[in-house]
């Protein structure tokens, strides 16, 4: 994974500015929803995306809005990366009717379809039947659609995964698995619940799989391109180890994780690899954008998220009676 | 009118649904050139491909996954569980996806998906083959559950359920596939939550599902000779379940024997039985009396595993006793 060295291209402005600021929307997001826990302003808690901020932006980059993708209990990343809106993420997570899911699904069950995202999955693994069956449906269907499965090193424990790959290699189907692998199981280490190569898993199947640094969004996002292209023309599956790094613990609550991993670490996570302020510094010795400018999408964001946390701190409850509705879809 | 067997009712309705909506499609272990090893979906692939009747690894939960990926995203995904038995395999992808994703995605997601399966003991399969498990399922919000008991329902109540917007379980009695009925030429469908009275009485209720809907009308005959008029009710879906006719029912006859192939504890009977006090309670004239399987695993001797199961005498000998007039409380 040495870094090599990249030249920025002016054609490129758009994209790499977007990139950066779907980052920070991240990041921004997530410092906004561990302060609602610490305010206890969100009922349960939650699993933060920061740090692994690279991977969700460089995939979703390389997708269309009707490309589907999959996601995790750790989920709000590829939500904000698919196209979310703050206003309906932020509903969400208090339980607000105006929430992506009128309150019923919480944060580890965003979904916003109309962006492609089929939900996050509070089973560990869970998702990935979900992903391969709508690479299934585009595949029937003839369209060139890709679904991209997001999942963690922990679901690579999964059974269901196996089963899953057996299929989408034997049929073709149109679906990138996107493994995050961010070092811990849950306050596990990987390197106790993982035995062999990640990648080797989908080889077993001929499964192309690929490693890639996933702090480096450019990076993420040049080898999802590729693959995402190539799936379109039939060639998938395809499989994907991101190395990367989760900043807190496994949830909001987990405050004292020395027992499983030190803090000298994390510091040196966040001091050298951290996504966005590596690709920012990237941005300004290339002559992208200026320093000033960077600050300025910085507060633009922090504005949205803070206005959009207002709006969703005095939004209305749903109706107590909606507890009973959409146990049943009814006839179309 | 021409009689077909459940098999073929079975056939029937997947080919009419799969030439009316091609977002219909088969996929489980065996089921495109093999037809499955009950044959019921024999000339499918011949005619839809493999690309629309699938043959799976036997891998229950991943093609469940599959299955239920594609409902969400715009398919309409038969699957079939060669048994029921098997049902237990799939719960996580069943029960915590499929069933749910409507409700927590606030109404935008849903799953049209069938599970196709079986159910019943007395095959001489022993107990990972012979399990009856349409109570575990129906337990789940979300999840619908239809029991077809002749050739008839079958085609109706499968055509209903492959066109409905949720995840349905069918459950056939595997001992029947063969047993037949009359079944019209023409296009019909059955809807669901609307029970079946197969035969009216004014003594007790018999309420048989499945299997047991051939238990009870045997029962009824036995007690007719004894003088004793029993109704007997198919609720032909188990959720939604048609309280209304089951409750009329008992208001008339005053008393009820619930029948299920199901273990009897915590199950059908218990379900339904509890309905009836909650809501009829002041109508009757005896306990409501529950019939289910043993509760043990179904053994393989014959001689134990015809024990297991609700017979006709049975259900006769129950009626008679609260048709009796004794007070009954230690049955």
């Amino acid at each position: 994974m040495a870094k090599t060295k990249k030249l920025a291209s002016k054609a490129n402005t758009e994209a790499y500015l977007r990139m950066y600021s779907q980052m920070v929307r991240i990041r921004t997001f997530e410092e906004n929803a561990n302060q609602l826990y610490l305010d206890a302003k969100m009922p349960g808690l939650t699993h933060m995306y920061s740090g692994e901020e690279a991977v969700a932006v460089g995939i979703c980059e390389a997708l269309r809005v009707t490309d589907k993708i999959t996601s995790t209990h750790r989920g709000h990343g590829h939500c904000v990366a698919k196209g979310a809106d703050f206003k309906e993420m932020f509903c969400e997570l208090l339980g607000k009717e105006e929430g992506y899911c009128r309150g019923k699904g919480g944060s580890m069950h965003i979904a916003d379809q109309s962006n492609g995202n089929l939900g996050a999955n509070a089973i560990v693994g869970g998702s990935m039947g979900i992903a391969t069956g709508s690479a299934l449906r585009a595949k029937m269907q003839g369209s060139d659609e890709v679904t991209v499965c997001f999942f963690g090193d922990g679901a690579t424990a999964q059974g269901l995964m196996y089963e899953v790959m057996n299929m989408a290699a034997l049929w073709k189907l149109p679906v990138i698995y996107a493994c995050e692998n961010n070092g811990y199981s849950e306050y596990t280490p990987t390197s106790e619940i993982a035995a062999g190569s990640i990648r080797a898993r989908a080889e077993a199947f001929g499964i192309e799989a690929h490693q890639v640094d996933g702090q480096d969004v450019l990076a993420v996002n040049a080898l999802t391109q590729s693959l995402v292209d190539r799936a379109r023309k039939g060639e998938g599956p395809f499989f994907i180890e991101l190395i990367t790094y989760r900043y807190q613990g496994h949830h909001v609550g987990d405050i004292n994780r020395e027992y499983y991993r030190s803090k000298a670490e994390e510091a040196e996570w966040k001091a050298n690899r951290d996504p966005i302020n590596n690709f920012g510094a990237w941005l300004i010795e290339e002559g992208v954008v200026s320093e000033d400018e960077l600050a300025g999408i910085v507060t633009g964001i922090e504005q949205e998220a803070a206005d959009a946390v207002s709006y969703a701190l005095g939004a209305s409850y749903p109706d107590a009676a909606e507890a009973e509705m959409h146990v049943y879809a009814g006839t179309a | 009118m021409r009689e077909i067997t459940i098999s073929k009712a079975i056939n029937e309705a997947m080919f009419e649904e799969m030439r009316r909506d091609e977002t219909v499609f088969l996929m489980g272990e065996d089921v495109a050139e093999a037809g499955h090893p009950f044959k019921f979906y024999d000339g499918l692939v011949e005619e839809f491909g493999t690309t629309r009747v699938i043959d799976t690894p036997i891998a229950e939960p991943g093609y469940m996954g599959i299955a239920v990926g594609s409902a969400m995203t715009g398919m309409r995904p038969v699957v079939d569980l060669m048994f029921g038995d098997f049902l237990y395999l799939v719960m996580d992808q069943l029960c915590n996806q499929a069933a749910k994703t409507h409700y927590m995605s606030g109404g935008k997601l849903s799953v049209p998906l069938v599970v196709h399966t079986n159910l019943g003991a007395t095959r001489r399969s022993a107990a990972q083959h012979s399990q009856s498990l349409h109570a575990l399922v129906a337990h789940i919000p979300g999840l619908k559950v239809a029991l077809p008991s002749s050739a008839y329902e079958t085609k109706g109540l499968m055509k209903t359920a492959i066109r409905d917007n949720n995840p349905v379980v069918v459950f056939h009695d595997k001992m029947a596939y063969q047993e037949k009925a009359h079944v019209p030429e023409e296009e019909y469908l059955l809807p669901f939550g609307q029970a079946n009275v197969l035969r009216e009485g004014s003594d007790v209720t018999l309420i048989g599902t499945s299997s047991m809907v051939r238990v009870c009308e045997r029962a009824a005959d036995m007690l007719a000779a004894d003088g004793i008029s029993a109704e007997v009710i198919d609720p032909r879906t188990i959720v939604p379940l048609d309280e209304e006719t089951i409750l009329a029912s008992v208001r008339k006859t005053s008393r009820a024997i619930v029948v299920d192939e199901g273990h009897q504890s915590f199950g059908v009977t218990a379900e339904i039985a509890s309905r009836i006090n909650e809501k009829a309670f002041y109508h009757l004239d005896a306990p409501v009396i529950r019939l289910g399987a043993m509760d043990v695993p179904v053994p393989f001797s014959p001689v134990l595993e015809d024990k297991t199961v609700p017979s006709s005498e049975g259900v006769a000998e129950k009626a008679r006793l609260i048709c009796s007039g004794k007070l009954i409380h230690a049955l």
